[in-house]
């Protein structure tokens, strides 16, 4: 093992942060990060689907066949969303009420089947459970920061606090669809160029 | 008939799946650098975003509902729709060669498509007929198509471009994508 587990854990975190340096997952990125709340709900429960599929996919690497690993990658991913599913039903209603379908779509997002298919698939369990944490918390982080954004822009609040006071007037745009875009985008660039330094 | 004019103009240019609903911005800009790639994934998905809809409808109606599955519904679909992409691989590459030539290399990418198992769940939180459940899978296909050709449209102007550095590929991508999604938002006037 050339890496330690604390590097699989912090090389989510900013070498190989999910949206921003692998352009996976965006399709939840960009629609749940209308407010900070919804953005780490759906980072959450991400994460917790990303560090379970990581460890029984590693758990099982040397029993599922390999001309079939991506269809038992995905079959293990969709039972651990439907326990999100689930568990959020149950525990968290209004959010899971904001998420809507975008919580069984965790099933198509690519970073999770990225990091079986990538990683969990050839490395120890221990590690598997590091680099799904890592990768989970680094996704979170970055839909937060995107929620924030556009929350704070878009709507004048954050965590639905007040933050600019009455006269201040919301920029719509940054809520609806194009703001999502160009928000992501810019913030890309700024972690091109702090990057580059 | 009225209705459904308005369910195909409203799938594909109101809500349309990319711009407005967010579904589907991997392939979206992935397969957008070059014209013939956007073309090819475009078609792709209108192939199997509609077989997909007919499947997944007559499975979540006549099964899951009847026998109260719902909660399994995440699993049959994804089950239904990458065991779909892989059938539709293997009948087009023995039955008609020169479309798996061009579609070929899409159609494994089409199985992480959010898109696709987008537009099922749709069709069955909208408790949409089955004739709805096609005819909207048809039209959201479209939209998908639409917006991938003009975007690659774009994006082969931008290359030719000077940005500057820390804006480069994904980044003045997004907005870009940004400025045509701006364009979409014209037609919510007509809803």
């Amino acid at each position: 093992m050339a890496k330690t587990l604390t590097q699989e854990f912090v090389k989510g975190l900013w070498e190989e942060v999910p949206p921003f340096r692998l352009v996976l997952g965006l399709c939840p990125v960009l629609a749940v990060t209308t407010t900070v709340e919804n953005g780490i709900g759906m980072g959450i429960a991400t994460t917790f689907v990303l560090v379970c599929a990581n460890t029984l996919v590693s758990l099982l690497r040397n029993i599922i066949p390999s001309r079939v690993r991506i269809a038992c990658f995905i079959l293990i991913i969709a039972t651990f969303v439907t326990l999100v599913e689930l568990l959020m039903q149950a525990f968290a209603y209004p959010l899971f009420l904001a998420l809507g379908i975008f919580i069984p779509l965790i099933v198509v997002n690519c970073v999770v089947l990225g990091r079986s298919e990538a990683f969990a698939s050839k490395n120890r369990p221990i590690n598997a459970i590091a680099d799904g944490l890592g990768i989970g918390i680094g996704f979170t982080l970055s839909l937060g920061a995107l929620g924030a954004v556009r929350e704070v822009l878009g709507n004048g609040t954050f965590l639905g606090m007040e933050v600019f006071g009455p006269s201040f007037v919301p920029f719509t745009f940054m809520i609806e669809a194009p703001g999502a875009f160009v928000g992501l985008g810019l913030m890309l660039c700024i972690m091109n160029f702090i990057g580059k330094k | 008939m009225g209705d459904y004019i308005v369910l195909i103009i409203g799938s594909i240019f109101i809500n349309n799946i990319i711009l407005a609903q967010y579904l589907g911005a991997c392939p979206f800009l992935g397969t957008t650098k070059k014209m013939e790639t956007a073309v090819g994934m475009g078609f792709a998905v209108v192939f199997v975003m509609t077989m997909a809809a007919i499947i997944t409808w007559v499975i979540s109606t006549f099964f899951l509902t009847k026998f109260g599955l719902q909660y399994l519904r995440t699993i049959a679909f994804i089950l239904v729709i990458a065991s779909l992409v892989q059938f539709v691989e293997m009948f087009l590459r023995k039955s008609i060669p020169s479309l798996y030539a061009g579609l070929g290399i899409f159609l494994p990418l089409i199985t992480t498509n959010c898109a696709v198992m987008g537009v099922c769940l749709i069709n069955i939180n909208e408790e949409f007929t089955f004739i709805q459940a096609l005819v909207s899978a048809i039209s959201y296909a479209i939209g998908f198509g639409f917006a991938l050709i003009l975007f690659a449209g774009v994006r082969e102007r931008i290359v030719l471009g000077r940005v500057p550095k820390p804006l480069q590929d994904t980044s003045i991508a997004l907005v870009t994508a940004g400025v045509l999604s701006m364009a979409f938002f014209a037609f919510r006037g007509m809803a």
